[in-house]
């Protein structure tokens, strides 16, 4: 099933409105999950039931909101930052994510900055799209 | 899913020691199960009866249902159908309200059906639809979310007995109802270990 981004998007912004109980002015690309739309972590599994009915996809857990592994394994976290192996883990567990400012300061509480609107339009593009 | 309070001495906090089922009192706010489906879908009958005292305080010469409680009716309905689906191995914990719409009232005397399917099953998590009918008329639809709170995403730690589903045999004798009623014959048994 082919779908351009803009379609994508469009669903992924109705899924957001439905799952976070926010207006759909507030969802675009740049939107943070937790930081600007307010998700709590119910919601990322809410977002994941209602992209995989959405998109007819199916989507394991942990392959598009990766965080709990990476927090709680010694080797990628050291004094409340990512290590260098925990910032490579993450690079191989979110290729669809622009990682180049987190990178600069890779401080666990950003990790949830790293989830936005346009992670996900990636993500779904990824796995519609590929060739 | 349920509610459960301490049934606590007056006075004081409940004595230590005690075996945790003592200390809990279960809730159950469905009369009986009509349909059961295996992970799938449920549907359970609850008759509204102005011998419930809240009924009188909402609202004084008005009597209606509050809407709170048919979300609890279908929190019940639904998260004995998700928890029935694993066996009663987790602990299933109401998390999101994902959805819930009313359309009329519901007085004393009404019979309600709530009807609840398994949207996904997860093994951390689980989502419901759910509608609530008196006769053709359509009530309510509420969705739900239902969380196995041992896989939690925040990695807590919770007691390790089942505080959800301590005591099978209050539902044992609802599914009961249901395969006498001839619903799914294997959901009876399946929850008795």
């Amino acid at each position: 099933m082919a779908m351009s981004r803009e379609e994508i998007l469009q669903q992924v912004q109705e899924i957001l409105v439905d799952a976070l109980g926010v207006d759909d002015d507030e969802v675009s690309l740049e939107s943070r999950l937790m930081g600007d739309l307010g998700a709590e972590s119910i919601d990322f599994l809410d977002i994941v039931f209602r992209l995989e009915k959405a998109f007819a996809i199916k989507i394991p857990r942990e392959e598009l909101f990766p965080a709990e592994s990476l927090m709680n394994n010694p080797a990628f976290v050291s004094n409340g930052k990512l290590t260098e192996s925990g910032l490579k883990e993450i690079r191989e567990k979110l290729p669809h994510t622009d990682l180049s400012e987190f990178e600069k300061n890779p401080d666990l509480n950003k990790l949830g900055d790293l989830f936005t609107v346009n992670a996900i339009v990636n993500f779904v593009d990824g796995r519609l799209n590929a060739a | 899913m349920t509610i459960q309070a301490r049934s606590g001495n007056i006075g004081g906090p409940a004595a230590c020691g005690e075996p945790a089922a003592n200390l809990l009192m279960r809730w159950i706010w469905i009369d009986k199960f009509v349909e059961f489906k295996s992970g799938q879908s449920a549907v359970a009958v609850k008759n509204v009866t102005l011998a419930e005292e809240h009924l009188h305080d909402h609202f004084p010469g008005f009597p209606v249902m509050p809407e709170c409680l048919m979300i609890e009716g279908m929190a019940q309905t639904a998260g004995i159908l998700v928890g029935e689906a694993k066996k009663f191995s987790e602990k299933v914990i109401l998390a999101k309200i994902r959805k819930a719409v009313f359309f009329d009232y519901v007085k004393a005397g009404d019979s309600l059906r709530l009807e609840a399917k398994i949207e996904s099953l997860a093994p951390e998590a689980a989502s419901t639809t759910g509608k609530i009918m008196r006769g053709e008329k359509l009530i309510a639809e509420i969705d739900l979310m239902f969380s196995h709170v041992d896989k939690n995403l925040a990695g807590k730690a919770f007691p390790e007995e089942n505080f959800v589903f301590d005591d099978t045999s209050v539902f044992d004798s609802l599914l009961r109802e249901a395969v006498s009623q001839g619903a799914d014959p294997g959901a009876g048994e399946s929850e008795r270990e």
